[in-house]
């Protein structure tokens, strides 16, 4: 019932997904309004939560005494605050490293296990990964963006997130600020924030994870983050890796004071 | 003083938890996937020179070395002839694909020039990140347009030092077949770049 649901979902989003490539981007935003709390990713909040609370790994344990950061087992606002240093990890984490720490840790899984597919690929199922970062999130909406920068490690991840921020490489010489270092700006239709600038940047933190209707899934920010370097001709970011989590505190932090509205609903 | 021992402080501190370079650290958060090698990673002059913030670009002599030595490694087509077909180099100017992991690397790569330019009038879809260059052609075709035209398909900071212009030439992004074609696109009086909307209606 519920994969009908969403299959019927993702082929009439498909086809509004056309009509609106054609159109301006403002119709997006109305749309957008006009499906107000409909948001396929409903379905997917409700499917991390059954992983948070389903026992897995050698250990058959549940992720459900797992610290986001506000002590384990709290779920609500913890997003706000990442990413953040974890004293009992020695580093600076984002979501997908942590949970990545707490199946090790609590699950006893192996990182192989766990990096094998953290993504869906186009067309796929819903990962595990995604399932729980929609149901994560989700329990931060209308929590101000709040990522500490009170430890030497914190500032150090931001400093380091602004430099890949600019960072130009690869065949075609792009960084991420060829794309997103102006506002105003589109690539063929799409329209491009400025994540240097609060406003641009709390636009696009705010909204991710995000249910892309192109592809009837929900995508991480890890998963956001590695398609933008796909795109730049970078090799493969891989999850939760320091530069993962630099470029993601360079966001939130610019995204600070903004309330997150997330799963998103994207193109 | 204390002012200073503060930030020398800081600085320990940032330093101890990131002394890696960025390019170390993307080397360590990142892994070769199919054409995308990690090599890709390492920057040359004009990308180490490019990825500051604007404000903090102020170094005129460094850039002025990077300008010339860009302008000095154009290569121009050896018959002579710039101008190919501009149906193919309207097809490379609408094809995003090419070295992305994602890509076959058997296939033509594009140049993407519609995810950044206006060209031919009628295709609404078009990028603002870059300058129009619906009409390209009223230039004209002199030697001085011609070479201009492919100076800057080929090494963009030969005149416009830091410009968000892939190098199409110098970093084999597009052949020379490839380069003459997007050229014809541009400059043939016939191509749709140069036709009024209501010529085609």
């Amino acid at each position: 019932m519920r994969m009908a649901l969403i299959k019927s979902f993702t082929v009439t989003m498909s086809v509004l997904a056309a009509v609106i490539v054609q159109a301006q981007e403002g119709i997006f935003d109305e749309y957008r309004e006009m499906m107000g709390d409909d948001n396929p990713a409903v379905f997917v909040i409700d499917e991390g939560e059954e992983y948070w609370f389903a026992p897995a790994g050698p250990k058959k344990a549940t992720l459900a005494q797992c610290d986001l950061g506000l002590g384990p087992g709290v779920v609500e606002g913890a997003y706000a605050y990442l990413p953040r240093y974890f004293e009992d990890a020695g580093r600076v984490m984002d979501l997908e490293a942590r949970l990545e720490f707490c199946m090790i840790e609590l699950q006893g899984r192996s990182r192989e296990d766990i990096h094998a597919k953290p993504y869906s690929l186009r067309g796929d199922q819903g990962t595990e990964m995604e399932a729980l970062a929609a149901f994560i999130v989700d329990q931060s909406s209308a929590i101000a963006v709040s990522p500490s920068q009170d430890r030497p490690e914190e500032r150090a991840m931001y400093a380091l997130g602004e430099e890949l921020f600019y960072y130009r490489a690869g065949p075609h010489d792009f960084s991420c600020a060829t794309c997103h270092g102006q506002a105003g700006m589109r690539i063929r239709l799409q329209a491009l924030a400025n994540l240097d600038s609060h406003e641009g940047a709390a636009d696009a933190y705010t909204s991710w994870p995000a249910y892309r209707i192109s592809e009837g899934i929900v995508r991480t920010m890890g998963w956001r983050m590695r398609d933008c370097l796909r795109q730049q001709r970078f090799p493969e970011l891989v999850m939760g890796s320091p530069a993962s989590v630099a470029l993601q505190t360079y966001l939130a932090v610019n995204a600070a004071g903004a309330e997150l509205a997330a799963p998103g609903l994207k193109r | 003083m204390i002012k200073n021992v503060a930030i020398a402080l800081l600085c320990a501190g940032a330093s101890l938890a990131f002394a890696e370079s960025p390019s170390d650290v993307l080397r360590a958060s990142m892994v070769g996937k199919n054409q995308a090698t990690l090599d890709r990673i390492e920057q040359d002059d004009v990308q180490a020179f490019c990825s500051k913030p604007r404000a903090e670009r102020g170094d005129l002599e460094t850039m002025n070395a990077v300008r010339e030595r860009a302008m000095a490694g154009v290569e121009y087509p050896a018959d002579g002839a710039y101008l190919g077909d501009w149906v193919s180099g309207g097809e490379i100017a609408n094809n995003g694909r090419g070295l992305q992991y994602s890509d076959n690397p058997a296939d033509p790569n594009g140049g993407n020039c519609y995810a950044c330019h206006q060209l031919d009038p009628r295709e609404m879809a078009y990028g603002t990140l870059g300058p129009s260059l619906t009409n390209y052609g009223a230039r004209g075709q002199s030697d001085v347009v011609v070479q201009y035209t492919w100076t800057k398909l080929w090494n963009t900071h030969a005149y416009n030092t830091c410009s968000h212009m892939p190098r199409f030439g110098a970093q084999g992004i597009l052949t020379e077949q490839q380069l003459k074609d997007v050229m014809a696109y541009l400059l043939d009086p016939n191509s749709p770049v140069n036709q009024p909307m209501a010529a085609a209606n």
